[in-house]
């Protein structure tokens, strides 16, 4: 009896095998991502058609929340305990840091195969290697240092689109003087530190910029005109709105869009809360470059990092992700949704607004020279750790009125210093 | 013969009922052990190596907590616990003592009102947050409502003061927490032996001095057990504050469970984050320890 119903057990269970083999055989590609807002989730729905269209199963693990923190935590769950997706939205020096846990896979085939190297700007190509392997595949350019502007309240208030710091101050006179909110913005770390990101591109320049966010550079950080950066920012929060704290900064945008506020200092995605608006670029409203900051051009850059799979047909299914995630119909959809810059150096730029045509030519001014520089804000330049010190310094002496912007530098130095 | 047999025969039943209680408690005690105590001495361990973005072995002593100790963010965010905590539990304690006092009068419709102030304890503290966010907040909260009816010169911009801030966290804790205090309370005046309360009155002692004097100090185990469940409301507060300020303005209304998650999660700095959660540990065993060792001391004295 025993015999027979071992002999049984072992007949079933083999019977199950060649199932198993049958069902893996269309791969699978799981992708952890937080594009969970509107424009976003149709974006990445171009993505999962195309690959669905390829033949392969897409398996969505989008994780709302933080600004990619939860999925971040996530991610890393699942990392340690040796079940990584097949690609996960990780973007700048992170992409370094998975690298280096050795839990990333190769792309070098899929990059010869659809010519990377000549498709992407090198600066981005060089963000998306790790040991001189591609191990990510990006998905978009997004500018930081835009400043934007409602041009009905500045005509109505009288004042001139600001091409430097100071002529931002006249114009922001004007705007109070009006009776509008000169500049509109949302009090959390990340949107001062952009702010305060923009002024150190305007007053130390491009080269500077670098010194100080990729370098820590000590005598740049602890210099002159870093007190000069805060005692501009001190002088720039007067013109804000002082109910700010903890405000979204789409709330902010929409403040521009309603002509209760002037301007707002904040990257390209901002865009796409006009265009919800229904406003046209260059019409209902303007893009300029942060005064002092033309021909720089601070870069956050999203891309999705492939994980090293063990099952052949997941493979397929992730180098097909990778390829598709680089084809002309997505990174125009994509891009049209999130206000960014497509990653394809020859995409006919025609289907996008002024704002954008605009950013693809700065791109390549900057590119040139040393103005393209990578966003601290965004985490781009630097390590989450060293991140977080400049942000808790930033936030700190911004809300404080009576902050001394000497004071503020030696404890940026200090911060980053313990950080580091 | 048949003594035998039947003892036999229920020798197994009766070890399965030894053994029921222990297997039953089997897996509930293993995911404490683990899950619990398991994690606590993990999260040790990680705050004396310098894991940052994830968990490492590379052991570096005490650095992280010297770094803590020179982080500013910290000592806001402990500073901010104390005068949080503090005065959350001193006014809940009043404010629902009081309360409890007023209720116990034999007052019309009373279970009605009970249920009134018990009710906040029925929201997330998520909820309480976020209210308590858009009635404080200047631009649209009470102070737009005054201003608009005329009360000009008023101005109610706590949640905007880095130096208030922490203020307007008390305000909705309290609102959320006082009811329940009152509920402990209440429960414990109807249990006070009404035969006290009228020898008290027939020897002339007024109102207050009887519940001053007599009924509060017999309350003395209520007492306790509501200043623990406050105490550790306060220490474990992330939701309200997540809710309300996120911290902010800048890093002014930081709780030190704000900190430890995003020093540990957010910024990829695992080991003075989990050294930042050992010291909540320690200043949650300071208060607990001295409170069980008096208990169980008092136990042994009964």
């Amino acid at each position: 009896m025993n015999a027979i119903n071992r002999l049984a057990a072992a007949i079933s269970l083999t019977c199950l095998l060649p199932l198993s083999a049958i069902a893996a055989e269309n791969g699978t590609v799981e992708v952890t991502h937080w594009w969970t807002s509107g424009g976003e989730a149709a974006a990445v729905k171009t993505l999962r058609e195309q690959v669905e269209k390829d033949g392969f199963t897409w398996k969505d693990n989008a994780v709302a929340g933080g600004g990619g923190a939860a999925a971040m935590t996530v991610l890393k769950t699942r990392a340690v305990a040796g079940n990584p997706p097949g690609a996960a939205q990780i973007k700048g020096p992170d992409i370094q840091e998975w690298g280096s846990l050795g839990l990333l896979t190769n792309l070098d085939d899929v990059a010869k195969a659809n010519n990377w190297d000549a498709l992407l700007p090198q600066k981005v190509a060089q963000i998306m290697q790790y040991d001189g392997h591609y191990v990510a595949v990006p998905v978009n350019i997004h500018r930081v240092n835009w400043l934007w502007i409602n041009p009905q309240v500045f005509d109505k208030a009288g004042a001139k689109v600001p091409t430097t710091l100071d002529e931002l101050f006249v114009a922001a006179d004007k705007l109070k003087a009006a009776g509008f909110i000169p500049l509109a913005h949302g009090g959390q770390p990340w949107q001062d530190s952009t702010v305060f990101e923009d002024l150190v591109l305007s007053i130390l320049g491009p080269l500077g910029y670098h010194k100080a966010f990729v370098e820590l550079d000590e005598s740049t950080l602890t210099g002159a005109k870093m007190v000069e950066v805060f005692k501009t920012l001190q002088r720039l929060g007067t013109y804000m709105d002082a109910n700010r704290a903890g405000r979204d900064w789409n709330i902010a945008a929409a403040e521009v869009i309603n002509g209760k506020a002037g301007m707002q200092i904040m990257g390209d995605w901002a865009k796409s809360e006009w265009t919800a608006a229904g406003k046209v670029a260059g019409k209902d409203y303007q893009c300029v470059a942060f005064p002092g900051t033309q021909g720089s051009f601070a870069y956050n850059i999203d891309s999705l990092a492939m994980f090293k799979l063990k099952n052949d047909n997941d493979i397929k299914a992730q180098n097909d992700l990778a390829k598709v995630a680089l084809e002309p119909q997505f990174q125009t959809v994509f891009n049209q949704n999130k206000g960014s810059l497509p990653v394809r150096q020859d995409m006919d730029m025609s289907q996008f607004d002024a704002c954008t045509q605009k950013s693809k030519v700065d791109f390549e001014d900057a590119e040139k020279g040393d103005g393209l520089q990578p966003s601290m804000a965004h985490n781009m330049a630097t390590t989450l750790a060293v991140q977080g010190a400049i942000f808790d310094v930033v936030t700190n002496f911004f809300n404080d009125p009576k902050a001394d912007p000497a004071t503020a530098v030696k404890q940026l130095n200090s911060a980053i210093k313990s950080a580091k | 013969m048949s003594t035998v047999a039947t003892l036999n025969k229920a020798s197994p039943l009766d070890a399965l009922q030894r053994w029921l209680p222990k297997l039953v408690l089997a897996p509930s005690m293993l995911i404490v052990l683990v899950g619990f105590y398991g994690y606590i001495l993990w999260t040790f361990v990680l705050s004396f190596t310098n894991s940052s973005f994830m968990p490492s072995y590379k052991w570096v002593g005490f650095a992280q907590y010297a770094r803590l100790m020179d982080n500013d963010r910290w000592w806001v965010a402990s500073k901010n616990l104390l005068l949080f905590g503090g005065m959350f539990i001193a006014i809940s304690l009043v404010v629902g003592v009081l309360l409890a006092v007023l209720l116990d009068q034999r007052i019309r419709r009373e279970g009605f009102i009970r249920t009134i102030y018990l009710y906040p304890m029925a929201l997330s503290m998520i909820v309480t947050g976020t209210a308590w966010k858009w009635l404080l907040n200047p631009g649209l909260g009470l102070d737009k409502m005054l201003r608009d009816w005329g009360w000009e010169g008023f101005r109610l911009d706590w949640l905007v003061d880095p130096d208030r801030v922490v203020y307007c966290l008390v305000i909705a804790a309290v609102w959320q927490a006082s009811g329940f205090v009152m509920a402990l309370f209440l429960a414990g005046l109807r249990s006070v032996d009404q035969s006290i309360i009228r020898a008290a009155q027939v020897d002339g002692a007024s109102l207050p001095s009887i519940y001053l004097r007599i009924v509060l100090p017999s309350l003395r185990p209520v007492f306790f057990s509501a200043l623990m469940i406050l105490a550790h409301i306060a220490i474990k507060s992330f939701d309200l504050v997540a809710a309300m300020t996120a911290g902010g303005p800048g890093y002014a209304s930081d709780l030190p469970a704000m900190f430890m998650y995003s020093f540990t999660f957010s910024r990829g700095q695992m080991g003075l984050g989990s050294a930042s959660a050992i010291l909540m540990l320690g200043a949650i065993l300071s208060i607990l320890v001295p409170y069980l060792y008096s208990e169980l001391r008092n136990k042994r004295h009964d």
